[in-house]
């Protein structure tokens, strides 16, 4: 049987999914962006940016632009009814003191205790840039993260143990890639949901790590 | 009969707002990208010629404009930020590679609470944040319910240069928007805090509430009714600071 990944959308509409009604969320830079497209009608989630707003609305359009309301990709976004702004040691407090119900990350590697390499490959040239995933990393009380299943030459990212640069420890409850979306438990790596007519060996085959089968 | 002197924090220019800014001082610099970048504050400072400075803040700068002006003229010795890459950050970049400047990276979240633990008299802390990652290098690390959590010392300014938006004679800032980011706990932090704001307004005309800043904070308060931004500079071409 022949399987199709999921495409971007998809991804983001999965995740969507999983955030229960009423959650404050924060999502991270890039590809995380785009699950605020995806809530459905009429579940209420508030987004955190993490430079002092929430009640983050859609990205800005024409006249709407303001250099000054940005998120967290420096993009111009709009404030919806009911939003609030805040200094940067209020915004982290916020999501290192605990408050935040999600946060949704990107990631280079997670290991199979939920460590989560998003911030350095650990090249020597590499620029160090670490932004506020660390703090995220250890704040949110649920960390997913959104990332493509293998690297560009077909590595597993989802690994026994993480070889880049950590940014947090057993921090990730779930991921959510073009193939499956798998939770981390403390049974072990559980394939919650897998692309129609992909097999559980196939995914498994694409894995670093063992998996469970749902 | 002894005179007087009313509280005036208000100074007539930028030039002379950072005129007495000395070589090697740590600098603190609002802004996230470029909301709330201080750019007028830092040409004048540009100008000013003060050197071997220290730079926190959270980001390295665009183009050669602002901060990226100062890195590019050689004046920075050292750089403390979260997040000194971006899509036109090359000055930074090749100084860096150069090995013109030092830089230490930290998480944003400490680098906020370090600067604000600063103007609070805090002279460290422990967090969770970058426990277990290189980060905590050379740093003490302490368990806490289980968890261990790393210590992390206060970011004290010489010098603060902080963009807000209306301001009056005690000092008293307001901010625009998301432009507000780290300038109101840089003000608390830095022994002399200098505010760029829009409008100087009369002492009265904040209500009590509205005031983000309060006066005590601030040491000088320039009028730029008309501040430089980043973002619209680098959208128009211009990449270079208008000197």
């Amino acid at each position: 049987m022949s399987w199709t990944p999921w495409n971007n959308e998809q991804m983001a509409i999965n995740i969507a999914n999983d955030i229960p009604d009423g959650s404050y969320v924060n999502l991270g830079i890039g590809r995380p962006e785009a699950v605020a497209n995806h809530i459905p009608e009429g579940k209420e989630i508030v987004f955190q940016a993490e430079n002092g707003f929430l009640g983050m609305g859609p990205v800005a359009t024409g006249n709407e632009i303001d250099y000054e309301l940005i998120n967290a990709g420096k993009k111009p976004v709009t404030a919806l009814p009911g939003a609030s702004i805040f200094h940067h040691a209020d915004s982290f407090a916020m999501i290192r003191g605990g408050h935040l119900d999600v946060c949704v990350l990107g990631g280079f590697q997670v290991g199979r205790n939920g460590d989560l390499a998003n911030w350095s490959t650990g090249a020597p040239d590499a620029i160090p840039a670490v932004g506020g995933a660390m703090d995220l990393g250890v704040g949110a009380k649920s960390i997913f993260v959104l990332m493509t299943h293998t690297t560009k030459s077909g590595e597993p990212k989802i690994v026994d143990e993480i070889t880049y640069p950590a940014t947090a420890v057993k921090a990730v409850r779930t991921v959510y890639t073009e193939l499956a979306v798998i939770d981390i438990t403390p049974e072990g790596l559980i394939a919650r949901l897998m692309v129609d007519g992909l097999t559980f060996e196939e995914l498994q085959a694409k894995t670093g790590t063992k998996l469970i089968a749902q | 009969m002894r005179s007087h002197e009313l509280i005036d924090k208000r100074i007539a220019s930028v030039e002379e707002a950072v005129s007495d800014i000395k070589d090697g001082s740590t600098i603190l610099v609002s802004g996230f990208g470029g909301a709330g970048s201080p750019i007028d504050l830092l040409h004048a400072l540009l100008d000013q010629g003060a050197k071997e400075l220290i730079i926190v803040s959270n980001n390295a700068g665009n183009g050669q404009i602002g901060l990226a002006a100062l890195i590019a003229a050689g004046r920075v010795a050292k750089i403390v930020c979260s997040f000194p890459r971006s899509s036109q950050s090359e000055v930074f970049t090749a100084a860096y590679r150069a090995g013109k400047l030092d830089l230490e990276v930290v998480p944003q979240g400490t680098l906020a609470e370090r600067i604000r633990a600063a103007g609070a008299g805090i002279p460290a802390f422990y967090t969770q944040t970058s426990a277990g990652t290189p980060l905590q290098e050379g740093k003490e690390v302490r368990e806490f319910d289980g968890k261990p959590h790393v210590l992390e010392h206060a970011i004290y300014g010489d010098v603060a240069l902080v963009k807000g938006r209306d301001g009056d004679r005690w000092g008293n800032v307001t901010y625009n928007l998301t432009a507000r980011n780290f300038g109101p706990i840089m003000c608390t932090a830095a022994a002399n805090a200098i505010v760029q704001v829009r409008s100087f307004v009369e002492l009265g005309k904040l209500a009590p509430e509205e005031v983000v800043t309060p006066g005590i904070y601030v040491d000088r308060l320039v009028e730029v009714p008309s501040p430089l931004e980043e973002q619209k500079l680098l959208d128009a071409g211009i990449r270079r600071s208008p000197q």
